[in-house]
């Protein structure tokens, strides 16, 4: 029985990684290129979660079409927030741009609560619930919908990232975006693609989480922001495979966690794992054998 | 030392005859018990960004667990205060938590400060939530996620009024201080202040474990005036709402911080009613500060009485001159 669970639990704790892992991606990407931590990436998510309920509820779209017009649009949210907010401290202090991020995040949560109130509203169910048992596992479509998005996003990323002329660009900025600036790159340019980039991953989680949970709220961005952040930083940010790699770890320690009984401290073991990693190996777990920072 | 007696002298003046103000507003009928709050939390707001900005405005180093550190000063004292329901019980709470926030901000200021900028604001809001975290699972002592509430009321203006004179004090002599000249030389360039034989991580934790202290006093009295706590009041949003006072006053300036939360306080006031859209206002005002003036509204300017001093007697000499000039022609 209790070996069942934690595999249960386990299998559980993948999907949840999956979430993590798109959000930090997000979070790597822009790290590696700007060096800052945007703390209004969790907003990025929760937004993507309301237009797709927007969609789905309002337009009538199927989850597909939803999910893609929801990237889009979270996209362009996150280029404009990159316009104005960040842009102009580009050349100012970390810790001006940090307070800048802050006052984003805290700018959309509550522009959400101003226009549509700050209770939670159930997601529609646009795909119907069906479980699978594998042997003593139980597995739902929604859980296999979200993994597969996930990793064919992570493709695709990866594909566009070293794949592409954008992508190239992208790398050669986060190394040194003077000298790409040299090269002929447009490094304003480079930056606001990586923005949507990782906006559109954002909300992409953002709906899938909404049709997991069934559930979504203004709030809804804040906790999961964090923790993907800590996965970023577990990975080792700035290195694309090592958010993906930081979102699985993150998820499986939770849901272990509960699993094994501690479920009240599943968030403070996160955050306690965030500040042993920051001290024993502030690289993350890639950090050392991969130099290539998107 | 005798110099600055004067100028000493006149800050006294000058903080009995604002006491002397309030207790005048309260004797006309002015301060109303709703007005009463807006007061009292000015007070507790300001101890608090104080001890904020001592760590970020001059110790230049970046902290998001402040409210962590409140809580644990608003548990204890809310605690010991339940059980000895006297001043001393108070009293005793409050000793205990600054003993507790010190501890804690020494052990995990110790390792934590080695770490740079925004991985140091992580690291600690880490902290602060894992603190919150922890209370919420203390079983019967903090009543879990419910909190804790008929705390007896210790709290009056007076006593509000000396913990901020105290803490002021406290603090800014502790800038002035040779500790605090080499506080401010980390946050100005940290390398050469070591090459120059400051001991970075020894300033850097004091000014994190002072930071986290006065936090813990502030806990203390918003606990016995609000009479019930929950964990939920110390989230990140607690820590957010002091960061923007700091912000808004200046970072690194001290008089900037007193205007920040006073108004602050007040426009709280005034814009209760508007809920969200106070706090959009607020992040914006953040976002536009941040864009066009990195260093909080007043920077680093700082009100100094000698400096007024010197400035109304040169009017009067001059007025002194013009009017014997008059006399004269």
């Amino acid at each position: 029985m209790d070996g069942q669970l934690l595999v249960q639990q386990l299998v559980n704790g993948l999907f949840l990684g999956s979430i993590y892992a798109l959000l930090a991606l997000g979070y790597t990407m822009v790290y590696g290129i700007i060096k800052l931590i945007n703390f209004a990436h969790g907003e990025i998510y929760m937004i993507g979660g309301f237009l797709g309920y927007f969609f789905i509820n309002h337009l009538k779209l199927g989850f597909f079409p939803a999910l893609i017009l929801a990237m889009a649009g979270a996209a362009i949210v996150g280029v404009l927030i990159e316009l104005l907010a960040y842009r102009p401290l580009r050349k100012s202090t970390r810790i001006a741009a940090l307070i800048t991020a802050i006052g984003v995040s805290f700018l959309l949560q509550n522009s959400m609560i101003y226009f549509f109130g700050p209770d939670k509203r159930s997601f529609p169910q646009a795909i119907k619930h069906v479980s699978y048992n594998f042997g003593f596992i139980q597995v739902s479509n929604i859980q296999l919908l979200i993994l597969a998005t996930a990793v064919i996003l992570m493709i695709v990323l990866q594909l566009i990232i070293k794949k592409t002329k954008m992508g190239k660009a992208m790398r050669a900025v986060s190394v040194d975006a003077d000298a790409a600036q040299l090269m002929g790159i447009n490094v304003n340019r480079t930056i606001s693609f990586t923005f949507a980039l990782g906006s559109a991953l954002a909300a992409a989680a953002g709906i899938l989480i909404g049709l997991y949970y069934n559930s979504i709220d203004p709030m809804m961005g804040v906790v999961p922001g964090l923790k993907s952040f800590v996965a970023a930083v577990l990975g080792g940010i700035g290195i694309i495979p090592g958010a993906a790699l930081g979102g699985f770890v993150i998820g499986l320690l939770e849901t272990f966690t509960i699993a094994i009984g501690f479920s009240e401290y599943k968030d403070a073991l996160v955050y306690a794992l965030l500040i042993v990693i920051l001290l024993i190996r502030p690289a993350g777990i890639l950090g050392k054998n991969l130099k290539e920072k998107v | 030392m005798k110099k600055n007696l004067k100028y000493n002298a006149l800050w006294l003046l000058f903080a009995v005859v604002i006491y002397g103000l309030i207790y005048l507003l309260y004797f006309t009928g002015v301060i109303t018990p709703f007005t009463e709050y807006t007061l009292i939390m000015i007070g507790i707001n300001i101890i608090l960004a104080l001890g904020l900005n001592l760590i970020i405005g001059f110790a230049g180093q970046f902290s998001l667990g402040h409210a962590g550190f409140m809580a644990i000063g608003a548990y204890s004292a809310s605690i010991l205060s339940i059980k000895f329901p006297t001043m001393g019980g108070f009293f005793l709470g409050i000793l205990v938590g600054m003993v507790i926030a010190g501890i804690i901000a020494l052990v995990v200021g110790l390792p934590t400060l080695r770490l740079k900028g925004d991985y140091l604001a992580i690291a600690t809001l880490g902290i602060s939530e894992i603190i919150r975290i922890v209370i919420i699972n203390m079983g019967t002592l903090t009543n879990g996620p419910a909190g804790l509430f008929g705390i007896p009321p210790m709290v009056n203006w007076p006593l509000i009024f000396g913990f901020v004179a105290v803490v002021s004090l406290v603090i800014i002599n502790y800038i002035r201080s040779g500790a605090g000249r080499a506080t401010q030389a980390i946050r100005e360039d940290e390398i050469a202040a070591e090459s120059m034989g400051v001991n970075t991580t020894k300033y850097k934790v004091i000014a994190f474990i002072i930071g986290a202290v006065t936090a813990s006093v502030a806990g203390a009295l918003y606990a016995s005036y609000i009479q019930t706590i929950t964990p939920k009041d110390f989230g990140f949003m607690k820590s957010i709402d002091i960061l923007i006072i700091v912000v808004f006053g200046g970072i690194g300036s001290v008089s900037g911080t007193f205007v920040a939360a006073i108004v602050l306080g007040i426009l709280n006031m005034l814009l209760q009613d508007a809920g969200a859209l106070r706090m959009i206002i607020y992040a914006l005002a953040l976002i536009v500060i941040m864009i066009y003036k990195p260093g909080g509204l007043l920077g680093t300017w700082e009100f100094s009485m000698k400096g007024f001093v010197t400035r109304v007697n040169k009017k009067e000499e001059t007025a002194d001159v013009s009017t014997k000039r008059e006399k004269s022609n």
